[in-house]
């Protein structure tokens, strides 16, 4: 229950957080993103600003081995660097660009009421289980899923 | 390269920047998890997981957020100009990208560069170039 509780907290705030950024508007995440037109690099702030706390909770959270509220503390443990990081994130990249949402602004924006980001939402949604598929049918020819873990990131 | 003075707005990123962080400090604190978006959505793909619970109660206060912001403030800005075949190819692209690349926006780029993660920090720096490289296509090359 307390564990619901604060998870509704945090992703409160970090909505309230991406709508006073601006980053829940792709109008200006467009801006940000078009370096060769009239450039807008307010969202670098977005970045500077939740980093400087984000480094300090980290560290903390980095020296724990349960949380707060004493559940054990899951801190992603892969460190590769390989084509499906790099492959997959150059898609996101492409995704974002072309309209200018990532995925938690999509979410606020869809809470504010708008249609388009829940065209966007339910696109997002079905490009994560088409992702499953794959990561499935690869999976049973070796044997083992690699959905199974992604998902526990 | 010209700056869109008029649009620039440093400060209320900076603050609105320092709110997402204290959210992500308090999702890791308290319960010992990373707030990467995509990661926690995904998640409620597999609902028999024990750990739906949390999972949709960030989402919902995602949800709940602009709610909250009208009452405190005002309407919040959120203009969309892409239209509907431009959202379908891109939200698929997203959801398939950041599965892929494990995180988005918020999981390597705020909470994985604040651990100082080398794979998170390389993420960060694709998906930005990568980004700004989809822009300058759709609005220069072919616009």
């Amino acid at each position: 229950m307390n564990k619901s509780l604060f998870a509704f907290a945090a992703g409160l705030l970090f909505g309230i957080g991406l709508i006073v950024s601006g980053m829940a508007n792709p109008r200006k995440v467009l801006g940000f993103l078009d370096v060769a037109g009239a450039w807008d690099p307010s969202l670098a702030m977005v970045m500077v600003g939740a980093i400087a706390v984000g480094l300090f909770a980290f560290a903390r959270a980095g020296r724990r081995s349960t949380s707060l509220l004493g559940a054990p503390m899951q801190l992603p443990t892969t460190r590769d660097i390989d084509r499906r990081l790099i492959v997959g994130s150059a898609l996101f990249g492409v995704g974002w660009g072309l309209v200018g949402f990532c995925p938690g602004p999509a979410l606020v924006a869809l809470g504010a009421g708008r249609v388009k980001a829940l065209v966007f939402a339910v696109a997002m949604l079905a490009g994560m289980i088409v992702f499953e598929w794959i990561e499935r049918s690869r999976g049973e020819g070796r044997g083992t899923s690699d959905a199974e873990r992604v998902v526990a990131d | 390269m010209t700056i869109d003075w008029i649009a620039f707005t440093p400060w209320w990123s900076l603050i609105g920047g320092i709110l997402i962080g204290i959210a992500a400090a308090l999702l890791v604190l308290f319960n010992g998890r990373v707030a990467g978006i995509s990661g926690i959505v995904a998640g409620l793909l597999h609902p028999r997981h024990p750990d739906t619970a949390w999972r949709i109660a960030f989402v919902l206060g995602l949800v709940v957020a602009p709610i909250v912001y009208v009452l405190l403030d005002r309407a919040p800005m959120i203009v969309i100009d892409a239209g509907y075949p431009l959202l379908v190819a891109a939200g698929l692209l997203v959801g398939i990208g950041t599965r892929y690349g494990a995180g988005c926006t918020s999981g390597h780029g705020v909470c994985g560069i604040s651990r100082l993660s080398p794979r998170s920090i390389v993420a960060t720096i694709v998906f930005i170039v990568a980004g700004m490289l989809t822009v300058f296509v759709m609005r220069y090359a072919l616009g």
